[in-house]
């Protein structure tokens, strides 16, 4: 298994009046991490739907692993689906499904795996995440916050996808959970090899998980750079969210 | 100010047309993937069991007691005109060709409709449905297509049911109570008991069905909002689908019926 890279050339998407996204470019290289920063509402979600295929964009192109994914044929389309993990910001685990059968649908689904191996792969994966093959048998619903998170990742990384994207991975945990998160993050990454997407206003998970970074604001893209730089970087924005302080260019366009 | 009046009729009329037609290809959609492989398989027995055997004791209480009510009911009006030996007739045929598929209907409707209505929904807007795209699964046909073809062949199973307990309602109701001979009161129903009386009510329950389940899935397919728009969907599907059930209980009885 091997990244893919993705491109994104002036990616446009409104909600009515309202521009959500205003020709967004942004180059991710195979086996890149990328951490996306922003605040609230101002497009990150939106932008991770459009390459999910999720959403789609009112104009701009989409590349992944060089190709135009909205020239693709609807079994390339699924294909390439195929190399894609996502970790929803709240999980989005399967209610109606015990943790193995979530962790190894995707496999089930696709009839790659048997029912009874299926348990086995997800033990196999639960224990990537640091969870006890014991879990498989227990319903969502019984998992606190930081275990779901870290099954919604097992379930994201049980297929072997080339590239991950992640939705705000450490939102709603303790500074303790979200840094054991980070670290899984960085470890499965690793491991499979493959290119990583997150999205996230924690700073301290950016710096964590990001080799570099970008910042959104009102739909485009004002900065990119490395996450390590992050809080120093220069940009007035960027530094004044990295840092969280009240009085700064992104506050003084509140007040306006 | 009346060009305005104009413009909000037009708006609402586009809209309603807009709703319909993206209704109709919503069907068409989950109808091409219960005939597509692949077939999750048991996602359809789940939710088969769900609508056939969880509802049986709603559906069998409801029909027990209609066809109770309706012998007695029957009774005393034809007792007015000396008809009282229609009873058994009247109450078999309106159990078999209209109470038994409508009410059957309605009470999965609020039961199953709801349910499939709530679930979608919580889905939706838990980002599950999202999910499973992103797990390379039609939500279409993982989702929809399963309850789909569950409610439209579980609920003409249900249907015999209510037609059998209906008809036992009426018959205790008339031999215990308003005096009747049982094998009288059997002979009458046999007698005057069509195939075709039976097979448009299963007809009927079979459509019911199918839109008790499209409108569930429509209505949690689509939901927004959060929970009020969970409650919202589920409002709207039963209030649907009862709807829908009484509009088309009309259409097929005129399609099987009419002369």
């Amino acid at each position: 298994m091997s990244g893919l890279s993705v491109s994104l050339h002036g990616l446009r998407k409104s909600f009515g009046p309202k521009l959500v996204l205003d020709g967004v470019d942004l180059t991710v290289p195979a086996n890149g991490s990328l951490v996306v920063l922003g605040g609230s509402g101002s497009g990150k979600s939106v932008m991770l739907r459009c390459i999910l295929g999720l959403m789609p964009p009112d104009a701009g192109r989409i590349e992944i692993g060089g190709q135009d994914v909205a020239r693709l044929s609807r079994r390339d389309r699924a294909a390439l689906m195929d190399r894609i993990g996502m970790l929803f910001q709240a999980g989005a685990l399967f209610d109606s499904l015990p943790v193995w059968e979530n962790v190894c649908f995707k496999l089930l689904a696709q009839k790659r795996i048997t029912r009874g191996a299926a348990r086995d792969k997800a033990a196999e994966v639960l224990a990537l995440v640091g969870l006890a093959s014991s879990v498989g048998d227990l319903s969502p619903a019984e998992l606190s916050g930081g275990m779901q998170k870290r099954v919604a990742l097992a379930r994201a990384i049980a297929s072997r996808p080339d590239i991950l994207f992640l939705d705000e991975p450490t939102t709603g945990l303790d500074p303790i959970m979200g840094a054991v998160i980070d670290g899984l993050i960085v470890d499965c990454v690793q491991r499979l090899g493959a290119t990583a997407i997150s999205i996230t206003h924690d700073m301290a998970s950016a710096r964590r998980i990001g080799e570099r970074a970008a910042m959104i604001h009102k739909g485009r893209i004002i900065w990119e750079g490395t996450a390590a730089s992050l809080g120093h970087c220069g940009n007035a924005m960027v530094d004044q969210f990295a840092r969280g302080e009240r009085e700064g260019p992104i506050q003084m366009e509140l007040r306006r | 100010m009346v060009l305005d009046f104009l413009a909000g009729i037009g708006r609402t009329v586009l809209r309603a047309c807009r709703e319909v037609g993206a209704l109709a290809l919503f069907a068409g959609e989950a109808v091409s993937h219960i005939v597509r492989p692949p077939f999750h398989g048991r996602q359809f027995l789940r939710h088969f069991i769900e609508v056939a055997y969880f509802s049986l004791p709603v559906v069998a209480l409801t029909a027990l007691f209609t066809g109770m009510v309706l012998a007695l009911q029957s009774y005393t009006g034809f007792a007015r005109f000396n008809a009282q030996s229609a009873v058994a007739s009247v109450v078999v045929l309106s159990v078999t060709r209209e109470l038994g598929p409508v009410l059957a209907g309605l009470m999965v409707a609020g039961r199953i409709g709801a349910a499939m209505a709530a679930e979608l929904g919580t889905m939706r807007v838990t980002d599950q449905i999202d999910a499973l795209r992103t797990l390379s699964t039609d939500p279409m046909k993982y989702l929809v297509a399963p309850r789909i073809l569950a409610a439209t062949l579980a609920l003409p199973l249900l249907v015999v049911v209510a037609d059998i307990l209906g008809v036992m309602g009426g018959y205790l109701i008339g031999t215990l109570k308003l005096g009747f001979v049982s094998a009288a009161y059997l002979d009458s129903t046999w007698d005057v008991l069509e195939v075709m009386d039976v097979v448009s009510g299963l007809v009927k329950a079979a459509v019911f069905g199918f839109i008790i389940a499209l409108m569930g899935c429509w209505c949690g397919y689509n939901s927004r909002g959060g929970a009020q728009g969970v409650g919202l969907a589920t409002t709207s599907a039963v209030v649907a689908a009862s709807i829908l059930i009484l509009a088309l209980d009309y259409v097929v009885t005129e399609a099987f019926f009419s002369q």
